[in-house]
């Protein structure tokens, strides 16, 4: 066992070698959540860069800025790289970040998987990107409908399959990591009714996680066999199915649409509680109605079939359980709005988002009702107006809420104040843009616009409107580059926040000092009710907290480098698979890749590590921040 | 006995909306959709009772919806006026309120009374607009009474067989007016969708199972701007998925009679010199892929070019003059990208079609015609 003095593990300057060598073999759920938000924000520039082509291709009639060919590309890779590689990293990255400050936890319960998760998302994404280089991206859409993703030529489909396959394990790796963490993990006196709604949220989704992704797995499977190893479960010329791909997509995709708004929701609970200076309104139905949302997220995948020809009953079925959702979701507005209602509103940027949010998730959810109804949605689906609805559920809800949590949590995450005014300039033109792209959409798609068009003739009326979401996307991409610019500014001045940076600070994580310690809890806090830290202001409690345990050894957890290897193992063998059947060293070199996975797992289970203790008299010096 | 049960329920479903004071939201909502899109085109101006039931399905719930969002952004806007740090002053801490009762009682059950007012049309209009039992009803003499059309999709083009007239036709979909027409509906190659957006919403045309559906068209197209409605491809299906375009022409009852019997009895005969020296190019290097003539059955490797003369749009979406056929005839991959017709290389020795066979075959294609 190795022993430290906490001291000089955070007090000394590190080289950019020693950094980077941290970064690569960390577990502290702090850092891992800061490399989530990183790679997580380059995706999204890049998926951003992406739709800005699709919006200059589409700005007038006829156009041949891209090609065809290249706009499938441009699309599919959007929103895949959206989905998978930004929106849902980047939550990540807030989970691993909040989550365990707010109950109480010194990290997740497993900290090694949160590397191995993480490491995972990172090469799935990367190789899937890579297909840019190599002969071409996939081109069959995010959804990769079987017909079509097995008719595609070339190799772009099989890097979809085999990226997503990678980075899906990480994700799965993470929700379970989460699950276990807040089941277990809770300081004493957290209950799960006193637990933030952030916690709540992360929770419910990693639930959803894990019995959504399996079934994407195994169509990925499919889809990779079919493929590349001469299978033929989507063949139907050979007895396949392809209708079975979209079942196993959207049992996967509804449920993902749920992973990704239900810490939204969380984020903005936390805000409009904090900013208001008052108790989220209605704290136990808002519970309810996540673990309902959650429990009904299953039950209605087929709304995004009904045009596939399962028949009147299962249409009706399907139209009728997706409006039950409307109900929670309805709880959930409402709430809000109450907990705003008689409080002391205080505009700042997490909460001009937060607000902004109200009125366009709304918008986004009554056109899901619309959708809902089957016989007008056969009008809708697959036109302009779904388009719109899910953009404004995705965009007005989990963007909003990402570029919230962002300004939000960047003195948690940084010891550091993103700079208001620019936040606001950024929020202005994104929240402007953003309804100026996507509102008119829906009018394209009941005037017969058809999704997923590289063009459009003229003669169709559809010219104007058109334009006018192209230009509303300049005005989205000037909002992310402001963002980008303070960014840059606030870290080069580097002005400490200090701990409950926003002053009115009710749940745990704003009580511990700045810069959190690599041990997060000194002690133990014990949890005194709803809103801990708000509790204890109250009661004119200085340090913010009451401790559950004497000052002790705190035990944890080795840095390690196997989880890069491990990923790096299953990456080299997807290379061996993409080329299997048309190059030699394919069979080789998956069996290499595998090797070094199962070599390095091999490593990881014999080899004891039991970790370190940090010792109380260490402990006593260090101050922990300021 | 049906139809005055629809009518009924129709009937009720606007009394109740009045009762809903929905009616004037509707009127307005009515008037402002209209004006968007055109006619031959957009789903606001259903040109059929199918496409007329979704679109009353779309005033109610957008009617439904503008309601909530009413109501929401009252609160919401009462809430942001009122309850500002700068209007209750700085130091005031708000009282923390755990919730109310009540109030989730109310939000509720009232989004669940109108999702009931929702759901039952909804539930009404799915089992209404699937039923197509009477594809097969026949009259004293063993008659289909109704049109049947057999759709298939192909990469990038669409092909309709009328199988109880036994004529065939592709990309211009021609169909009665006074009747239910049933469609079934199938992808030779992969998932495409099949859509009219003024007739009614889309189906799938999957790759293993035949989908089947019905349409109804109230007035003969050749008012319209160009005589046709736009029918378009909704599902991803390639690189040309943009262009797969048909178009679909109404005709009354009688006209449509006339038109399947000049169908049936298609001869496309050349009439002048230039145009039987195209046919002569069609006969080497064309007719293995294209028929010429409307009678027959469904499976034509390329699009059937019976009608070639009517029709609204050389290769689906381009404007219908020799120019356009041309420059198709000459390089069909790059105006449509992914297709299935080979470049003239391949079937004329390797060398691109001259100006002089362009011309020669351009004559004898827009000459094919069985209105004319």
């Amino acid at each position: 066992m190795r022993e430290v003095k906490v001291v000089s593990s955070i007090a000394k300057k590190k080289g950019f070698g020693a950094t980077l060598w941290d970064y690569l073999t960390t577990v502290d759920h702090k850092k891992i959540a800061v490399m989530y938000l990183a790679a997580g924000g380059l995706f999204f520039v890049i998926g951003g860069i992406e739709a800005m082509l699709i919006r200059i291709q589409l700005a007038q009639p006829d156009n041949d800025f891209v090609s065809a060919g290249l706009f499938n590309e441009i699309i599919t890779m959007h929103g895949t790289t959206m989905i998978f590689l930004a929106a849902m990293p980047i939550l990540f990255g807030f989970m691993n970040a909040v989550m365990p400050l707010q109950i109480g936890a010194r990290d997740v319960a497993f900290p090694f998987l949160n590397s191995l998760g993480f490491w995972l998302f990172l090469f799935g994404g990367i190789f899937l990107n890579l297909s840019w280089f190599m002969g071409g991206a996939p081109d069959a859409g995010w959804t990769s409908y079987a017909s079509l993703s097995l008719a595609s030529p070339g190799h772009g489909i099989d890097f979809y399959a085999l990226g997503l396959q990678i980075a899906g394990a990480g994700t799965y790796i993470g929700g379970i990591n989460f699950l276990v963490t807040i089941i277990n993990m809770r300081a004493p006196g957290m209950t799960y009714m006193r637990m933030p709604l952030f916690t709540w949220t992360t929770f419910v989704a990693s639930a959803l996680i894990l019995f959504a992704f399996p079934p994407l797995t195994i169509g990925l499977f499919f889809l990779i066999l079919d493929r590349m190893f001469g299978g033929n479960f989507f063949d139907h010329t050979m007895g396949g199915n392809t209708i079975i791909w979209e079942h196993l997509f959207w049992i996967f995709g509804h449920p993902e649409v749920y992973i990704l708004i239900l810490p939204a929701f969380g984020i903005f609970s936390e805000i409009f509680a904090l900013f208001s200076r008052k108790r989220l309104f209605g704290y136990s139905s808002m519970v309810f109605a996540t673990v309902l949302i959650g429990f009904l997220g299953f039950m209605v995948w087929a709304h995004h079939m009904f045009t596939v020809g399962l028949g009147p009953t299962a249409n009706a079925i399907f139209a009728v359980a997706t409006m039950a959702i409307a109900v929670p979701t309805g709880m959930k507005i409402f709430n809000w709005l109450l907990t705003i209602w008689g409080g002391s509103i205080k505009v700042t940027t997490p909460m001009l988002y937060a607000l902004g949010f109200i009125p366009s998730f709304v918008a986004g959810g009554v056109t899901g009702i619309m959708q809902a109804a089957a016989p007008l949605d056969y009008q809708l689906h697959d036109s302009y107006f779904i388009v719109a609805h899910f953009h404004y559920v995705i965009v007005g809800g989990v963007v909003l809420a990402i570029l919230a949590a962002v300004h939000l949590y960047w003195p948690l995450m940084f010891n550091q104040m993103l700079s208001e005014k620019l936040g606001k300039w950024t929020f202005w033109f994104f929240f402007i843009g953003f309804h100026l792209t996507f509102f008119i959409q829906h009018f394209l798609g009941l005037m017969g616009m058809p999704r997923r068009v590289f063009t459009f003739g003229a003669d169709q009326g559809w010219d104007l409107f058109n334009l006018i979401s192209s230009i509303g996307a300049a005005f989205m991409a000037v909002g992310v580059i402001i963002l980008v610019v303070n960014i840059i500014i606030t870290v080069v001045k580097n002005v400490p926040a200090g701990n409950d940076p926003w002053e009115d600070g009710r749940t745990l994580e704003w009580a511990i000092p700045q810069p959190v310690p690599f041990y997060n809890f000194k002690q133990t806090p014990l949890v005194r009710g709803l809103d801990t830290f708000w509790i204890e202001k109250q009661e004119g409690n200085k340090e913010g907290m009451t401790y559950a345990e004497p000052l002790s050894d705190i035990h944890m957890p080795n840095n390690s480098i196997i989880p890069i290897v491990m990923t790096f193992g299953l990456f080299i063998a997807a290379f061996g698979a993409l080329y299997n059947g048309e190059k030699d060293w394919a069979i080789p070199v998956i069996v290499l890749g595998l090797a070094i996975t199962l070599g390095s797992m091999a490593v990881r289970s014999i080899k004891d590590d039991h970790g370190f203790h940090i010792h109380k008299e260490d402990l006593m010096n260090d101050k922990g921040g300021k | 006995m049906k139809t005055t049960m629809k009518e009924g329920f129709d009937l009720a479903m606007m009394r109740g909306l009045k009762k809903w004071r929905l009616f004037s939201l509707l009127a307005a909502l009515t008037i402002f959709l209209s004006g968007c899109g055109e006619e031959y085109l957009s789903t606001l101006t259903p040109a059929g009772q199918v496409g007329r039931d979704q679109f009353n399905l779309l005033l109610l719930s957008s009617a439904i919806m503008a309601l909530v969002i009413i109501v929401v952004v009252i609160i919401y806007v009462v809430a942001l006026v009122k309850f500002r740090r700068k209007k209750v002053g700085e130091d005031v801490i708000p009282k923390q309120v755990e919730g109310s009762h009540t109030l989730e009682i109310v939000w509720t059950v009232i989004p669940i009374l109108l999702l009931i007012v929702l759901a039952i049309p909804t539930v009404y209009y799915t089992y209404k607009h699937a039923d197509v039992a009477a594809m097969d009803q026949v009259d004293e003499e063993g008659n289909k009474t109704n049109v049947t059309v057999n759709v298939t999709a192909k990469l990038y083009w669409w092909e309709f067989e009328y199988p109880d007239l036994g004529i065939v036709t592709s990309q211009e979909l021609v169909v009665p007016t006074d009747q239910k027409v049933f469609f079934n509906l199938k992808a030779a190659d992969v998932k495409h969708s099949f859509w009219i957006p003024t007739a009614g919403g889309k189906m799938d045309t999957n790759v293993e199972n035949v989908n089947q559906f019905y349409l109804e068209f109230d007035e003969a197209s050749a008012s319209l701007e160009q005589g046709v409605f736009y029918g378009k491809c909704a599902e991803l299906c390639g690189p040309s998925h943009a262009l797969m375009d048909f178009k679909v022409k109404t005709l009354e009852s009688d006209d449509f009679n006339a038109w399947v019997e000049s169908m049936k009895t298609t001869q496309n005969v050349a009439t002048d010199d230039l145009a039987t020296e195209g046919e002569e190019i069609f006969n080497t290097s064309c007719i293995a892929c294209h028929a010429t003539s409307g009678a027959g059955t469904t499976g034509g490797v390329g699009p059937n070019l019976a009608t070639f003369g009517d029709r609204n749009r050389v290769a689906g979406f381009m404007a219908h003059d020799e120019e356009n056929l041309k420059k198709w005839i000459n390089n069909p991959q790059e105006y449509k990208p992914g297709n299935l017709m080979p470049q003239p290389e391949a079937i004329n020795d390797g060398k691109k079609f001259s100006e002089d066979q362009l011309d020669a075959l351009a004559a004898y294609l827009m000459g094919l015609s069985v209105e004319k």
